[in-house]
């Protein structure tokens, strides 16, 4: 017995050494033959992608292409300059770089940085995210004019020009907000990457995509023709922040190169509607009744920013379904509840990996916990940006000459050609 | 005509009436708001200084992650798919009959396309010595299906695996495959580290 107790913990050694090696060979099935012909492994060599100095030739481009985009439609005012700059970009940052790296898509990436510690901005998408927002500041929308390949490719291919009624198009023009709130939000919870899933273009830079994206595209394409840049107008999440930064920008395009004369000839001029006309001279504004209505509207403000934090609010366990973690967890409670079985990849690779129940149905709760945090915010946002849209339209000074709408405006320089006053150099 | 004339002149006094008295308000509320704009244009750098990183990051296929589930073949933005087959060969077995090269309930062991797991060919098969034989991949006709990485994992040593070719990778901003990668097995990773392989296991 005493002989057994000296001798035992030899004997566990013995057994745990032989239980490791059993492992070890279950792992390595079939050992590594012992070569005698002299072989030796081949190396298999990765290739690496294009090194991080290529990403910042993007931002110098991009800046480059800002530049002359801002001189060629407030200085040089030439609309032919700013198709050759559609097409160059185009070229560029649609058919070579492939629609990656965008602006658009950058908002996503600085959200998923802002509320995620784990992960971290590259810093071109940083650049690619403020450069065109400080530039609408500057001179207004010049990256939509000629830098965004996504407008590049809708304002080559615009050639017909339908006017939709300002009716449809008010309401139409909220879409983007909500594009963008939700984008934000879906990103800041780590759940999907909206914006460059439903990026209609890229599959045409590409070449390459899902029949849905290339049908989705064409689409948008086709009735681009007719009502121009559809795309920019309805949908464009980054474009809600050009419109926000561009109507405090210092200088702006202007239709006329001089003086306005009010001659009424660039009414008709804008595609898209964005030329603010100046009033006529017997216009004479009763100042009693807008004012108590501007009120209403003010007050309203804030009513409608809470009233859509509620409604957001209430709306997130749904909108968390986005969230595959938390589609998984639906997919496995029903199985639990309703025994319909969970018969998705997901669901397979859940079962194999085995993570517990538990484990999942806590990581929904996790997710769920996030998306009621952010989305009242969202809501906010929104109703914030009706409000003031509300507002804005119950105020408004006498307007004596005709002028591009700063927020609308793309600077694309259609309207030139419509100006009769000529400046000589 | 004298009417019209007079209604203009009205209406040109008026104007420069308001814009003396409206327009230094608007004027004001300008100036604030792009003030109030510029403001967290130029704070982002700042609050984001910490959370950037100028190298930033490339998509990955944890190996040991992977179920070899053969989405990564159809869910990629490149056709054919930027993830490719890899050997380890270290790990390799150098089997005659090697699960990630031939079907299963194939009638004879040869090279033959009908006894071909991959639907391909993609796998090359070159004698090294008796018994042993070695695999490659040819990466210009492998679609990254991962009949064969299922084939090696579940009877062989496991040494085939999946992974991300960055030459081939346009790296999106979100990877497709990732979105519906069941196993959450492509996951960013450092651009200086771009490959995640396969070694042995001693544990």
């Amino acid at each position: 017995m005493k002989k057994l107790n000296k001798y035992l913990p030899y004997i566990v050694l013995v057994v745990l050494f032989i239980w490791h090696s059993v492992l070890y060979a279950q792992q390595q099935r079939f050992p590594r033959p012992e070569f005698e012909s002299g072989y030796t492994f081949p190396t298999h060599q990765f290739l690496n992608q294009r090194g991080p100095m290529w990403e910042f030739m993007d931002v110098a481009v991009l800046i480059g292409a800002l530049l002359v985009t801002s001189w060629l439609a407030l200085k040089k005012r030439s609309r032919q300059g700013l198709i050759w700059m559609s097409v160059f970009s185009l070229a560029y940052f649609g058919f070579y770089r492939e629609g990656c790296i965008c602006a658009i898509g950058s908002v996503q990436n600085m959200s998923m940085a802002l509320f995620n510690d784990s992960y971290a901005m590259p810093l071109p998408a940083l650049l690619f995210f403020t450069i065109p927002l400080l530039f609408a500041l500057f001179s207004g929308r010049v990256f939509c004019a000629g830098v965004c390949p996504l407008g590049a490719i809708q304002e080559l291919t615009g050639f017909r020009k339908v006017r939709v009624p300002q009716s449809v198009e008010r309401v139409l023009a909220v879409i983007p907000f909500v594009y963008l709130g939700l984008a934000v939000l879906f990103a800041a919870t780590e759940s999907q990457f909206l914006i460059c899933r439903y990026d209609p273009f890229v599959g045409i830079f590409r070449i390459d995509a899902p029949y849905t994206m290339i049908i989705f595209g064409s689409l948008l394409l086709i009735t681009g023709i007719f009502v121009n840049r559809p795309y920019c107008r309805y949908l464009c999440p980054y474009g809600v922040l050009q419109n926000i930064f561009s109507r405090f920008s210092i200088r702006h395009l202007t239709i006329s190169p001089a003086e306005c004369r009010n001659c009424r000839l660039c009414e008709t001029g804008c595609p898209y509607d964005a030329i603010l006309q100046a009033d006529p001279a017997t216009y004479v504004e009763k100042p009693a009744e807008p004012k108590k209505k501007s009120l209403v509207y003010l007050i309203a403000i804030p009513v409608l920013a809470a009233g859509f934090a509620l409604v957001l609010y209430n709306l997130a366990p749904s909108l968390s379904v986005v969230n595959n973690n938390v589609k998984l967890a639906r997919e496995i409670r029903l199985e639990k509840e309703q025994g319909i079985k969970a018969v998705s990849k997901g669901a397979i690779a859940f079962f194999e990996s085995g993570r517990t129940e538990e484990q999942l149905f806590e990581k929904e709760q996790q997710v769920i916990a996030r998306f009621r945090k952010g989305a009242p915010w969202v809501g906010i946002f929104l109703g914030l940006s009706f409000g003031i849209g509300f507002f804005r339209l119950t105020v408004r000074n006498i307007r004596t000459i005709y002028e591009p709408d700063r927020g609308r405006c793309y600077s694309c320089g259609k309207c030139y050609k419509f100006c009769p006053v000529k400046i000589n150099n | 005509m004298p009417e019209r004339l007079i209604v203009q002149l009205s209406y040109l006094i008026k104007m420069e009436e308001d814009k003396s008295k409206s327009g230094t308000r608007r004027e004001f509320v300008r100036t604030a708001g792009k003030l109030l704009m510029a403001v967290p244009v130029l704070a982002l750098p700042v609050i984001l200084a910490r959370k950037t990183d100028a190298k930033g990051f490339v998509w990955q296929i944890d190996p040991y992650k992977c179920t070899s589930c053969e989405l990564c073949k159809s869910s990629c933005v490149m056709t054919p798919s930027a993830v490719k087959c890899t050997n380890a060969f270290p790990m390799c077995g150098y089997c005659d009959f090697c699960p990630g090269f031939l079907r299963q309930g194939a009638k004879t062991y040869d090279t033959s396309a009908e006894n071909q797991l991959c639907p391909t060919g993609a796998i090359v098969r070159k004698f090294v010595e008796e018994p042993y034989f070695e695999y490659t991949i040819d990466e210009k006709l492998c679609d990254g299906c991962s009949k064969c990485v299922k084939g090696c994992a579940d009877f062989g040593n496991g040494s085939l695996y999946l992974q991300i070719m960055h030459n081939l990778c346009v790296n999106c901003n979100q990877c497709a495959i990732a979105r519906v990668c069941p196993s959450d097995a492509v996951i960013r990773v450092q651009s200086e580290e771009p490959y995640m392989r396969k070694e042995l296991k001693k544990s």
